[in-house]
């Protein structure tokens, strides 16, 4: 796909923005949208290269619960989680089902860093892109009991312990949370102690048990520690701050965690979630489950889905996504590198 | 005592005939899908939980479709004791600990007796779990969160200690296949530095080796075989149909309460911390062999030894949902997908569920009273005619557990890989039963060797590589000495014995 | 010599194979060492390395097995070989189950380019040839049986809890996929 000549690219884009006007005009009118070239003829696996629970799951099996009760699909969508080697299990489940339209895959930054990091035979250019559903945040947290109040707080904390006092928790090695946190000692200089769990919701649960000194988990997997006053956000790892205003707590929003660059800490970091298929299936295979995540983003379920987890909203098809992947690829692999997570060759 | 008043609400809000009905289905449900191995409750409640999206619109739809969620749950934990007991294949591997006596059992013709047991014990289990979360919630939700990786370390170093010195194997035989379960663990991705280890770049063995792989070719597999060995003559055996057999056990049972209360304390215990159902179950066999002073006949039939595991393993399965609803973190794969299911209906669990959402608790906990309560009645009917299933011929019976075991090992991660590794499990469990090389410990560090490995080396991470990080609070301390404790039991009891003598 | 007694014959005494386990299982701990050395095996500055563990869990793995190898070799071999591990009548039964349960694994979804028939077509046929010739059953129960139990998986798997499983070209054929 992402080898196609310019003017066949500049067709396809041209087919796609009518079928997006078409698709459009579609929900806006309240008909059923026109008949597609291709449907699906059998149950369809959406394969989740995450264990059950974490933040792929959830989004995973909220799609399929939203699929289901809009009734969006003929066939149903079943959710089958495949984690084993950081997800590497599920991408080379799907890179080995060429051709198979019945199988999609929701992704996250293992996309990128598991291949890095374990050298396994995979890459993003191995499936076919589909869509950039949204990206997830990261926040930097600490327990509510302690005194920090900013992130210049507790980065000046961190270096006045000295290096390797301070405990970071996250999910997985060499992962998301790890990249992060070695992206910040980069900038500040400090040094912490990363801890790695299993998932998310165990690290935050870890940060509420103060058995490490900060994490920084995803919006959903902390908010209701949050909520409870059991953990205080500090900054988010973006360069505009998070648009949801409606109050979480009785005092502040998302909207007020200010980004971590204006708190002299330049880290911008978003997790992908995005939906791929198998390589070498046809134009209009991909066209029905663009068409399908479209409706379903459309769906009132999404959108508070989309504001409780406080994701940026940013949705991607086509060239442009896969534009954003080549993109983030290289990224990865950079920030990886300066880090020293590549696997030995 | 405002926890009764609100208990008394929500029983009122569980308790419509449409609850009643949903409750039914639910264990009727949950029976099935933990009678077929691979199939597990995790699997049950994810693949029936589009199926409530729509009951979850309204407050009170809320509390049916977790009824129903939640009922699923009960249902496969009592059933993944059926295969255990009537074919040495473990539906669930928490039921791995029962099949020690509940086959032997079987083979004697007591069916009927071992399954009235393990139904009975695990509702004892779980009556007690619910029984502390109605009461001693807020308080387990803060001892939960004093589980740091040196304590989670510690819990799986006193499973360990209290399952040693169990086998009467030759000692290296032992050490060896345990050995083996830790090295097989080790297999995949290694957590603390997300190296692969031991996959020498074979995609197959990047998600490692699944424990019910294991076990169902080892313990299923393995046994077709020996039967098999007797000779096809073998024409299935006579066990008691009636309904008698229950109130006959029910008679005997009062008299093991202090094992049925041991188990259920370290199963509520596991539970919360949490350490999950399948530890819980190996440690209560584990603990109750070590104290009973009939713990010489364990693995040879004892009714004590299908008591003690299962009562645990419901304890833990049941109190696991406590820290899902107070932290939101899953005490076990089902709970994980009963997690996702709350969030669908707009639920967070969290520390503000049980002051925002009252109703929808409250009425989740009486349904756990009166699911408990259905699901006894429902498995217990069924005791008859499970225990019939071995009447018949062997040679029919043979070909369908095959069946049923590759069609499990197929289930756990839909790969072929995985039934011909089922294959090579069954010569092995063979080989090793004739051989004396015992199973227990294999499929003990199996399943908890890199859990245990992850949390020693966190524990390291955060000590920076001082190990007295297991003596450094009251806590983890406690729990690492009685660990060391146990593992001494057997020379220390002898010593004492000697000085008195 | 009869032929029941060539059957009450051992196949292979369990001292045999109780040395052959002991150098497999030898030839297992050696592979964990050297991968584990591999992936480094020391206790770093903050704790163990990835391999330390599995190296040391290897080594205990191939002296146990030293001492397997050595307790095996030392029992006495009796006239006839020593205790019997298995007889040849029994290594037949035991064969006859073993190699219809590979040939049914390997046709579920084939080997190389040889396709599978799945696992509905694949578990009726090895039910009624496991009846029909193990259990000489009749061919009408061994065929009423073989096409019941697929069935109710069928109903059970793809329909009730919708989990995918091997299908092939009977499936196809009928529109079940």
């Amino acid at each position: 796909m992402h080898k196609s000549s310019p003017t066949q690219n500049r067709l396809s884009q041209f087919r796609r923005t009518l079928f997006a006007g078409a698709i459009a005009a579609s929900i806006g009118l309240g008909i059923s949208a026109p008949s597609l070239a291709w449907e699906p003829t059998k149950s369809v696996e959406f394969v989740v290269p995450a264990g059950t629970g974490g933040g792929a799951d959830q989004m995973a099996r909220f799609i399929q619960g939203v699929v289901t009760k809009h009734n969006l699909m003929k066939q149903s969508l079943i959710v089958v989680n495949k984690s084993g080697g950081a997800g590497a299990e599920g991408f080379l489940d799907v890179k080995g089902s060429v051709k198979d339209p019945h199988k999609i895959i929701i992704t996250l930054s293992n996309l990128f860093t598991t291949p890095l990091a374990t050298g396994i035979p995979f890459n993003w250019k191995d499936l076919t892109p589909v869509q950039m559903l949204a990206l997830d945040q990261f926040v930097l947290w600490v327990n509510a009991e302690t005194p920090y109040k900013t992130a210049k707080e507790y980065t000046t904390a961190v270096k006045a312990a000295g290096p390797s006092k301070f405990k970071m928790g996250g999910t997985g090695s060499k992962q998301e949370d790890q990249i992060i946190t070695v992206a910040i000692e980069k900038l500040t200089g400090d040094k912490f102690i990363y801890i790695p769990y299993k998932g998310g919701g165990e690290v935050a649960v870890q940060l509420v048990g103060k058995h490490v000194d900060s994490t920084v988990n995803n919006p959903i997997e902390a908010v209701e520690q949050w909520r409870a006053g059991k953990l205080r956000p500090l900054c988010v790892f973006d360069d505009k701050v998070m648009p949801y205003n409606a109050k979480v707590t009785a005092t502040q929003s998302w909207a007020d965690i200010p980004t971590c660059k204006s708190q002299g800490m330049d880290v911008d970091y978003q997790m992908l979630r995005g939906i791929f298929m198998p390589g070498g299936v046809t134009k209009d295979q991909v066209a029905f489950y663009v068409d399908l995540f479209k409706k379903i983003q459309a769906t009132p379920d999404w959108k508070e889905f989309m504001e409780k987890g406080a994701f940026d909203t940013t949705t991607l098809t086509g060239d442009e996504f896969v534009k954003w992947l080549t993109k983030e690829e290289l990224r990865h692999q950079t920030l990886m590198a300066e880090a020293g997570f590549l696997a030995k060759k | 005592m405002e926890e009764i008043n609100s208990l008394m609400h929500g029983f009122a809000v569980a308790l419509t005939p449409m609850n009643l009905g949903l409750m039914m289905v639910g264990i009727v449900l949950g029976v099935l899908i933990g009678v077929l191995p691979g199939l597990g409750g995790a699997n049950g409640v994810a693949i029936l939980l589009p199926l409530t999206f729509a009951m979850g619109n309204t407050p009170a739809g809320q509390v049916s479709a977790i009824i129903l969620l939640s009922c699923i749950y009960w249902g496969a934990l009592f059933g993944g004791a059926i295969t255990s007991i009537l074919f040495n294949i473990p539906g669930e591997p928490w039921s791995v600990a029962t099949t020690f006596d509940g086959y032997p059992m079987a083979q004697q013709g007591r069916a009927g007796e071992a399954l009235t047991a393990a139904f009975t014990s695990s509702f004892v289990g779980a009556f007690i779990a619910v029984l502390m979360i109605t009461f001693l919630a807020p308080l387990v939700a803060k001892f939960a969160l004093r589980f740091g990786p040196p304590e989670f370390f510690a819990v799986y170093l006193l499973t360990f200690c209290s399952f040693v010195g169990m086998t009467k194997s030759p000692p290296m035989k032992t050490v060896a296949a345990m050995m083996l379960g830790f090295a097989l663990a080790a297999v995949g991705l290694d957590t603390v530095t997300g190296q692969l280890r031991l996959t020498f770049g074979f995609t197959e063995l990047l998600k490692g080796f699944d424990f019910l792989i294991a076990v169902i070719g080892l313990f299923g597999i393995g046994e077709i075989l020996l039967t098999i060995e007797e000779g096809l003559d073998f024409k299935g055996m006579t066990g008691k149909m009636k309904m008698k057999v229950v109130i006959e056990t029910w008679k005997q049972l009062p008299k093991y309460w202090k094992t049925s209360l041991r188990s259920s304390l370290i199963g509520c215990w596991m539970g919360i911390t949490p350490g999950g159902a399948t530890p819980a179950s190996f440690m209560g066999y584990g603990v109750a062999k070590k104290f009973s002073p009939n713990g010489a006949s364990f693995g040879k039939g004892d009714i004590e030894g299908v008591i003690a595991p299962e009562t645990a393993a419901h304890a833990a399965g049941t109190s696991a949902l406590l820290p899902m609803l107070t932290l939101g973190i899953p005490g076990s794969p089902t709970a994980a997908v009963l997690l996702g299911g709350l969030l669908v209906w707009g639920l967070q669990p969290g520390p503000m569920l049980f002051e925002e959402k009252k109703d929808f608790v409250w009425g989740l906990i009486a349904s756990m009273y009166l699911g408990n309560i259905a699901g006894l009645i429902v498995v217990l009917t069924t005791v008859p005619f499970f225990a019939a299933i071995l009447r018949i011929p062997f040679s029919i019976i043979a070909p369908v557990i095959l069946v049923i075991c590759a069609i499990g090992a197929f289930t756990v991660h839909s790969s072929m890989f995985d039934v011909w590794l089922m294959v090579v499990f069954g010569v092995i469990g063979y080989v090793f039963k004739k051989l004396d090389y015992p199973l227990a410990p294999l499929v003990l560090a199996l399943v908890l060797g890199d859990r245990a490995e992850d949390a020693f080396r966190q524990s390291m991470l955060s000590s920076q590589g001082t190990v007295t990080i297991f003596f450094s609070n009251p806590l983890v301390g406690s729990i690492t000495t009685l660990a060391l404790l146990m593992l001494f039991w057997g020379p220390l009891t002898s010593l004492i014995k000697r000085i008195r003598g | 010599m009869s032929q029941q007694e060539s059957n009450e014959k051992s196949a292979a005494s369990v001292r045999v194979v109780d040395a052959v386990t002991a150098v497999i299982i030898f030839a297992f701990g050696a592979v964990v060492i050297w991968d584990s050395y591999r992936l480094g095996s020391k206790w770093g500055s903050d704790g163990p390395e990835a391999g330390y563990f599995p190296f040391y869990i290897g080594v205990i793995l191939c002296i146990a097995s030293v001492i397997n190898l050595l307790n095996a070799l030392r029992e006495k071999p009796e006239q006839d070989g020593g205790e019997s591990f298995v007889s040849r009548s029994s290594m037949k039964m035991i064969m006859s189950v073993m190699i219809p349960t590979v040939v049914y694994v390997a046709l579920i979804a084939g080997i190389g380019p040889i396709p599978g028939v799945g696992i509905y077509v694949a578990s009726a046929l090895f039910i009624v040839l496991f009846m029909r010739w193990l259990g000489h059953y009749g061919w009408g129960k061994a065929v009423g049986v073989s096409v019941a139990v697929p069935i109710v998986f069928f109903m059970m798997f793809e329909i009730w809890f919708k989990v995918p499983l091997p299908k092939g070209p009977l499936e196809a054929m009928l529109g079940l996929n």
